[in-house]
């Protein structure tokens, strides 16, 4: 009876699989060091930046896919997609009147009006966006706000630009183009994504977001982001991220550095809504993403807050390198897959400073038949003494055709480290359900009461905005898969 | 109120309830005692409409209602409660939460607004006094790390909130120390009305010392072998369930 329910409702609907019909400016299929150059000359970037390109390039073609992952699919053919697609006509924007009215109404489906954002300055609770839209940053709403702070929010591209030394200086410093097959390509083929600076002993006055979207058919989205946050600087960062519903798989492979310096705290939080790919698991993103933090000097604070509902295959690992002393790191998850969706997430905590903290929450619910993995990494180099790790990782499974799996590594060469790790794997119960219901609960709205209970401990830690976002969309993605 | 007429139910091919007839009527407090395994819990799981239970044959009548056509949800916004002989956890969600989901689901399905915030809150405060239940309770996630004792409390509690037509409290004594149950048993008498009604089921005579009956029923086999005025549990007590057997020749 559980499993004719499962069958019978399994699945919302994806809402923002809709397509923008704008006029786009791509380079042709494939790659190879022309389309490099090609993309740099459209960037208009320096040489050094073709450079690194051409370096990061050169070494992907020495790597191998990776296969360790718990995720199975058709390895994407990476001659088989445009790795540049911008939205025409690429002008310089000044106003929102001259935003293509298309490109308009994608960013009200999306739920980001920025007029309302517009007429909310002043207000305290503004976020400044960027948003990228397949290959390229259209919109960076806030700047001048934010400038006169001494922030610099603006496109990956106009920092290549505009604050070449700093790009120069940070760029490739957490996550080197070495570091894996998709850090190599990203670095190869990144074509915008943002850029944050906070100064020092700034605390940022608003959330920064970023939204990401692709739009474009056969393309696939690279992009980079780099966040600093110099001596005593504070910054809240949101991302979110969705895709049109395309019978195709479309490659998502980004690449998220963050650098905190003295008593500077980053917090990153991501809503990824990439489309899943349909009720028979057909299209959908791979998402094939390196996220990665370091807490360069003492007293510094990195927090990944993640909801993953999305993309067809996820494959990402937002990391902390707890480099300064009595430096933080936290890991807060919460992984939804439906369908036929697999992900393979989790984080990796390398202590290397004296008395260093870290937290790990991950919380992955599994329905349909899906495959949700937790894998996660707790390194205690030597003389990272009194370093500190709890980990608590819990697997919730809706129906009986879907798995949870569990993959924790931990390597201690310190004596005097505290490592605690937790697990626990639960389903929802049928008595759970049914008691809702003779409470006068539907069975709908029981899920989403009992899934956003057991998420609880994350959701908290998003921003109020996003928290919201966040319950709907879980109660979305897991319609009526219980049984 | 409530009319069973004939009802059998079974459970995995296995038929439990072999054609009960109940009629309760507004204002009534009935008990249904019975040895283990006569059916009574598989009783209350049928009226609140538990779908591992297969209704063979019978009819369920419910203010005016087929309640077999209804789901479990509806029946409840209907005005039927079952306070769980053994109260589920839902780890995260606060009862607070949980309640005001539910009260406002019930008036969603009659028509009515979501309960004012204040409105809700000054009943909630109310309704935690009837069972002495500590406001630190109320904030907790549903029955998680309760014990034993504050479930069956809570239970109650929720019945208070929800304020229904019907409460069917399923062994809500097991497990109860005196003093629990006084409380309790304090809460439902507290609840009653002409307009409500409450049908017990108990194993032990004990909670009928607080919460007197109308009329108790004795079920056995699947069958109500025998009605009778409150005394009759008295007697239950005092000779067991063996002059029952003797009686209906089993």
């Amino acid at each position: 009876m559980a499993n004719e329910i499962l069958e019978d409702q399994i699945g919302g609907e994806y809402k923002y699989g809709f397509v923008t019909d704008i006029e786009a400016d791509n380079a042709p299929k494939g790659l190879n060091e022309d389309i490099i150059r090609f993309i740099s000359k459209k960037k208009n970037e320096p040489e050094w930046m073709l450079e690194y390109r051409l370096k990061a390039f050169r070494y992907w073609l020495t790597l191998e896919e990776p296969r360790w992952a718990h995720v199975s699919y058709t390895k994407p053919n990476f001659q088989d997609i445009i790795y540049y697609s911008a939205p025409k006509p690429k002008v310089q924007l000044n106003s929102l009147d001259e935003v293509d009215p298309e490109l308009l109404k994608t960013f009200e489906k999306l739920g980001i009006s920025i007029e309302e954002q517009k007429r909310l300055s002043g207000v305290e609770s503004r976020i400044a966006v960027d948003i990228v839209m397949d290959s390229v940053s259209v919109k960076t709403t806030f700047k001048e706000t934010l400038s006169e702070k001494g922030i610099i929010f603006c496109s990956f591209g106009e920092a290549v630009q505009e604050h070449p030394e700093l790009i120069k200086k940070y760029m490739g410093s957490v996550v080197p183009y070495t570091d894996n097959f998709y850090a190599a390509l990203n670095s190869a083929v990144f074509t915008d994504g943002s850029f944050c600076y906070i100064p020092k002993g700034v605390r940022c006055p608003m959330e920064l977001s970023t939204y990401f979207r692709i739009n474009a058919s056969g393309t696939g989205q690279f992009e980079r982001t780099l966040i600093i946050a110099d001596e005593g600087g504070y910054v809240s960062y949101l991302e979110g991220c969705t895709a049109p519903m395309r019978d195709e798989n479309q490659l998502h492979a980004a690449v998220v550095e963050i650098v905190t310096h003295k008593n500077a705290e980053v917090k990153y939080s991501t809503v990824q809504n990439w489309y899943p790919g349909d009720k028979e698991g057909k299209g959908g993103i791979f998402n094939f993403v390196t996220k990665r933090g370091i807490c360069l000097e003492d007293n510094s604070k990195i927090s990944w807050t993640q909801v993953e509902t999305g993309s067809a295959v996820t494959w990402k690992y937002p990391s902390v390198i707890l480099k300064g002393d009595n430096s933080v790191g936290e890991f807060y998850s919460v992984a939804v897959t439906n369908n036929y969706q697999q992900a393979d997430t989790g984080t990796k905590m390398m202590h290397l400073g004296k008395n260093t903290r870290s937290t790990i929450i991950s919380k992955g619910i599994s329905a349909g038949f899906s495959n949700n993995s937790y894998r996660g990494l707790v390194r205690i180099a030597k003389g990272a003494s009194n370093a500190r790790n709890f980990s608590q990782c819990d697997s919730l499974l809706m129906g009986d055709k879907c798995g949870a799996h569990t993959f924790p590594y931990i390597e201690i060469k310190d004596k005097s480290a505290v490592v605690e790790h937790e697990a626990t794997t639960s389903k929802i119960g049928e008595d759970q359900l049914f008691y809702c219901k003779q409470r006068g609960i539907d069975n709908e709205k029981a899920i989403g009461l009992i899934v956003n209970g057991y998420c609880k401990e994350v959701l908290n830690k998003l921003p109020m905005e996003f928290a919201v976002e966040a319950q709907k969309l879980l109660a979305v993605s897991l319609e009526g898969s219980v049984g | 109120m409530l009319s069973i007429k004939n009802l059998h139910a079974s459970i995995g091919g296995k038929e439990i309830l072999k054609g009960i007839y109940l009629e309760v009527k507004a204002g009534e407090v009935h008990a249904i005692m019975g040895p283990n395994g006569s059916g009574k819990s598989t009783l209350s799981a049928v009226l609140a409409g538990r779908e591992d239970y297969e209704v063979t044959e019978g009819s369920i009548t419910f203010n005016g209602k087929n309640l077999l056509e209804l789901s479990p949800e509806d029946r409840a916004r209907e005005g039927i409660f079952l306070a769980f002989q053994y109260p589920i956890e839902i780890p995260g969600v606060s009862n607070v939460n949980f309640l005001k989901t539910a009260l406002n689901e019930i008036r969603a399905y009659k028509g009515l607004e979501p309960m004012e915030a204040k409105d809700f809150l000054a009943r909630l405060k109310e309704k935690q006094k009837l069972v002495e239940l500590d406001g630190k309770l109320a904030n907790r996630s549903v029955n998680e790390g309760f014990s034993g004792g504050e479930k069956k409390r809570n239970e109650i509690f929720q019945m208070a909130m929800l304020d229904p037509c019907l409460a069917i409290l399923d062994e809500t004594d097991s497990g109860l120390d005196i003093d629990a149950l006084r409380i309790v048993a304090g809460g439902v008498n507290k609840l009653k009305s002409k307009d409500n009604a409450t049908i017990v089921i108990t194993h032990y005579q004990r909670l009928l010392d607080y919460i007197v009956p109308d009329v108790v029923h004795v079920l056995f086999n699947g069958k109500i072998v025998k009605s009778g005025p409150k005394e009759l549990a008295l007697e239950l007590e005092e000779k067991g369930y063996d002059f029952i057997k003797e009686e209906v020749g089993a």
